[in-house]
C-alpha cells in the first residue's frame, strides 16, 4: 500500500499521518526531548536561531514558509532577532512586488517565499500537520502522556533514512524508517551540514532537532504566550473554584442541617 | 400560571411600579431566577449551565473570529493563519472556539444521558425533551459546518463525505446534494453557504434554549428521585424546593469554575489534541486523505452509519423488499438519523411508570450498557472500515436501537420497581442532609 502512494513527497507525506492512523504501517518515531514540551515548556531562543540557520541553508532550497512573515523572527517568544538583523535577513530574499511590477529585496513585512519545488510541501504548519502519528489506536495517547508531536516526527524523518533506494516511475525514492516507506526527498542532513556561531554540536541529531524546533515555532508561534495565558487562567479558576466551593457550602449549610423545612431567603 | 406555587415579584418603589405596569420584565427575570427548584438535585444537574455558558462562549468568540475570517476557498485557510499569528489574542479566540465545541458536546452528552437515566424525558416533560433533541441536532449541523470553514483537508473531505450522504437518498438524492452544495462538488459556493448558516444556526439554538428553559420552568425540574414537587400549597412546595438563586446558581457556578479550569488547561497546554492534524493542511480536491474521520463528537453516529454494509442480512432484506431502492448506503443514512429519532421517541417508547432509574433495578443495567455502547461506538467510529471493527459496529449499533425499541418498552412491563420516597423532602433528609431524621421508612409509592 505504501508503495503505491509514494508517488510524490507531498502525497506520501500526507498519507503517512493517515497511514499511521489506519493500518499501523507507520514507521518508528523517536521521542526526542524538546524544551517546549509540557505545560511549562517554552521555546529555546538559541535553538530557534540555530534552526533558522539550518532552514535557511538547507531546507529553504526547496521548501517554503508562506505563512510566516519575516517580522515574526524578531518577536518575543520566537528567535527574537534584533530589528536590524531581521531587516538584513529579509533583504536576503527577493519578492515580487505587484505595485512596481518587479522583484525587489524583501522587507520585514513580507513573507517567506513559497516552496520553490513543486513537490516540496510548505513547512509553515508541518509540525502541527504531522502531530497525528501517535497511537495507540489513533487515540493520540503518546501525544497526551509523552508530549510526542510533529516536532518529534520531523526530527525522526530527518534522521530516519536507512540508505535503501528504489526507482519508481522514473523517480528515485529513499527509504526512511520514521516514515515507514520511501520518500522522494533524499536525505537532507548528513551531520556537520552547518556551522553554528555559538559552537553548538552539529551532529545530525542535533541539527535535526534544531530545525524541528524551529518548524514547531513556525507552526505555533504563540506557544509561549498561549501557555502563559493557560496557566494564569487555570490558576485564577482554581482559586475561584475554592471560593465558590466555600460559598456554596456555607449557603447550603442551613438547608442541609437536619430536617430543614424552611427555605432560607 | 400552573407550575410550583411560590412568591412572585412585587414592585415596591414608584419607578418599579411604573415599569411593571407597562412591561413586567423585572417580574419575569425575578420569577425565572427565583424559580423553586427541587433541593435534592445532584451534580448531574449542572450541565445545563455549562451548556448555556458554551453557547455564549461560542457566539462571542465566533463573532470576533468572523471579523478576521474570509469565507473564500483561496483565502479561508490563510485567514485562519492570519488569526493565529497576527490578530491580537487571535490564537486564544480560535482555540477557545475550537475546543469550546468539544466542551459543548461533552456537556450535551452528559446532559442527555442524565435525562435518560433519571427519566427526565417522561410525562410531562416530553416537549422539553423534544426541543432538547432539536437543539442537539442543530448543534451537530452548526459544528459540522463550522469545521468546514478553516478549509483544511479534513474540512473539505469531511464535507464531501457527509454531504454525500444526502446523495444516497433515492430519486432526489443527487439533486438534493447539488442543491446543498451549490454545485456538483464541495467548492466556494459550499463554503460561503456553510459560513452563512454557521453564523445563523447558533441564534436559532439560542431561541430554542429559551423555549427549552421555559418548558421545564413550567413543568418544574425533574430530580434524582423522579418524584414531583408537592404543589398543593406554597408551604408544602417550599419543603421540597429551594429558590434557584442563590442555591443552585452558586452550586452551578462552582461546577462551572472547576470544568473551566480543566477546559483552560486543554486550551492552554494542548489545544490541538482533539482536532485532526490533517486540518493544518490546506484543502486539496486532488488528494484524498487515507482515512477521513469526523470530529470525535460525531464518531458514535458515524460508526452507526458505516455499520450497515451490504453484507448485513437486514440490509439485504430491505434491499430486496424495496426492489433495490434502499441500498446499503441509504440504509446507513437511515440508521444514522434513526439513531437520533429513536432517542427523541424515548418518552413514548419507555413504558415504565417509574421515572427515575434509581428505583428501576433492571433498567439500571441496560442504561449503563447503553453508556458503554456509546463509547464503544465512538471508538469504532475512529477505526478503519475493516474487520473486526465492522462486526463490532454492527453489534454496538444494534444495541443502540434495541435499547430504545425493545428494552425500554419491555422493561416497563416486566420490571418490578423499588419503592420510591414519598416526597423530595424525605429523599433529601435521608441522603443529603447531615443529621438523618427518620431514615429507613421509605414507603412504597406508586409512581407519578
Amino acid at each position: 500500500m505504501i508503495r503505491k502512494i509514494a508517488l510524490s513527497a507531498l502525497t506520501a507525506l500526507c498519507l503517512a499521518t493517515g497511514g499511521a492512523f489506519a493500518a499501523g504501517g507507520a514507521g518508528k518515531v523517536t521521542d526526542y526531548d524538546f524544551s517546549f514540551e509540557g505545560p511549562f515548556g517554552t521555546y529555546d531562543q538559541m535553538q530557534l536561531q540555530r534552526g533558522l540557520q539550518v532552514y535557511t541553508e538547507i531546507c529553504a532550497a526547496c521548501h517554503g514558509l508562506q505563512y510566516v512573515p519575516f517580522r515574526a523572527l524578531g518577536y518575543d517568544g520566537g528567535p527574537h532577532l534584533p530589528e536590524d538583523q531581521v531587516r538584513a535577513y529579509a533583504a536576503f530574499y527577493e519578492v515580487y512586488d505587484a505595485e512596481i511590477d518587479d522583484w525587489r529585496p524583501a522587507t520585514p513585512t513580507d513573507y517567506f517565499p513559497e516552496s520553490g519545488l513543486e513537490n516540496a510541501p510548505d513547512l509553515s504548519l508541518m509540525a502541527k500537520a504531522r502531530a497525528g502519528f501517535s497511537g495507540p489506536y489513533g487515540l493520540g495517547l503518546n501525544q497526551l502522556f509523552r508530549g510526542m508531536g510533529g516536532a518529534e516526527y520531523i526530527a525522526s524523518v530527518l534522521t530516519g533514512y536507512n540508505g535503501s533506494e528504489k526507482e519508481e516511475a522514473g523517480a528515485l525514492l529513499y527509504g526512511n524508517d520514521a516514515f515507514g516507506g520511501y520518500l522522494s526527498m533524499g536525505p537532507p542532513l548528513w551531520g556537520d551540514d552547518v556551522e553554528y556561531e555559538d559552537g553548538s554540536p552539529t551532529d545530525i541529531e542535533s541539527i535535526a532537532k534544531d530545525v524541528s524546533a524551529f518548524l514547531m515555532w513556525t507552526a505555533e508561534p504563540e506557544l509561549n504566550a498561549r501557555k502563559e495565558a493557560g496557566f494564569i487562567a487555570v490558576l485564577f479558576l482554581s482559586i475561584l473554584s475554592v471560593l465558590l466551593y466555600l460559598t456554596n457550602k456555607r449557603i447550603w449549610a442551613p438547608i442541609k442541617k437536619g430536617k430543614a423545612s424552611s427555605p432560607a431567603e | 400560571m400552573a407550575g410550583i406555587p411560590h412568591d412572585h415579584y412585587e414592585p415596591t418603589t414608584g419607578a418599579e411600579k411604573w415599569l411593571h405596569r407597562r412591561l413586567p420584565i423585572v417580574g419575569l427575570l425575578y420569577d425565572t431566577l427565583m424559580i423553586p427548584t427541587p433541593k435534592n438535585l445532584n451534580w448531574m444537574w449542572i450541565w445545563g449551565i455549562v451548556l448555556v455558558f458554551c453557547l455564549v462562549l461560542q457566539i462571542v468568540t465566533g463573532i470576533v473570529l468572523v471579523m478576521h475570517y474570509t469565507p473564500d476557498t483561496t483565502l479561508a485557510f490563510a485567514s485562519i493563519e492570519h488569526i493565529m499569528r497576527d490578530v491580537n489574542g487571535g490564537y486564544m479566540l480560535r482555540y477557545l472556539h475550537m475546543n469550546g465545541a468539544s466542551l459543548f458536546f461533552i456537556a450535551v452528552y452528559a446532559h442527555i444521558f442524565r435525562g435518560l437515566y433519571y427519566g427526565s424525558y417522561k410525562e410531562p416533560r416530553e416537549v422539553t425533551w423534544i426541543i432538547g433533541i432539536l437543539i442537539y441536532v442543530l448543534m451537530m449541523g452548526t459544528a459540522f459546518m463550522g469545521y468546514v470553514l478553516p478549509w483544511g483537508q479534513m474540512s473539505f473531505w469531511g464535507a464531501t463525505v457527509i454531504t454525500g450522504l444526502f446523495g444516497a437518498i433515492p430519486f432526489v438524492g443527487e439533486a438534493l446534494q447539488t442543491w446543498l452544495l451549490g454545485g456538483p462538488a464541495v467548492d466556494n459556493a459550499t463554503l460561503t453557504r456553510f459560513f452563512s448558516l454557521h453564523y445563523l444556526l447558533p441564534f436559532l439554538i439560542a431561541g430554542l434554549v429559551i423555549v427549552h428553559v421555559w418548558a421545564f420552568h413550567h413543568t418544574g425540574n425533574n430530580n434524582p428521585t423522579g418524584v414531583e414537587v408537592r404543589r398543593t400549597s406554597k408551604e408544602e412546595a417550599e419543603k421540597d424546593t429551594v429558590p434557584f438563586w442563590p442555591y443552585f446558581v452558586i452550586k452551578d457556578m462552582f461546577a462551572l469554575a472547576v470544568i473551566l479550569a480543566v477546559f483552560f488547561a486543554i486550551v492552554g497546554f494542548m489545544p490541538n489534541y482533539l482536532g485532526h492534524p490533517d486540518n493544518y493542511i490546506e484543502a486539496n480536491a486532488l488528494q484524498t486523505p487515507a482515512h477521513i474521520v469526523p470530529e470525535w463528537y460525531f464518531l458514535p453516529f458515524y460508526a452507526i452509519l458505516r455499520a450497515f454494509t451490504d453484507e448485513v442480512w437486514i440490509v439485504i432484506i430491505a434491499n430486496v423488499l424495496t426492489g433495490g431502492i434502499i441500498d446499503a448506503k441509504f440504509f446507513g443514512v437511515l440508521a444514522m438519523f434513526g439513531a437520533i429519532v429513536v432517542m427523541a421517541l424515548a418518552p413514548w417508547l419507555d413504558t415504565s411508570s417509574v421515572r427515575s432509574g434509581r428505583y428501576r433495578p433492571m433498567f439500571k443495567w441496560w442504561f449503563w450498557l447503553l453508556v458503554v455502547d456509546f463509547f464503544v461506538l465512538m471508538w469504532l467510529g475512529a477505526m478503519p472500515a475493516e474487520e473486526p471493527y465492522n462486526t463490532m459496529s454492527l453489534i454496538a449499533s444494534t444495541y443502540w436501537f434495541a435499547y430504545f425499541l425493545v428494552i425500554l418498552p419491555l422493561l416497563g412491563v416486566i420490571e418490578k420497581p423499588l419503592p420510591q420516597p414519598e416526597t423530595i423532602e424525605q429523599d433529601f433528609d435521608e441522603h443529603v442532609a447531615k443529621t438523618k431524621g427518620g431514615a429507613g421508612e421509605a414507603a412504597p409509592t406508586p409512581a407519578e
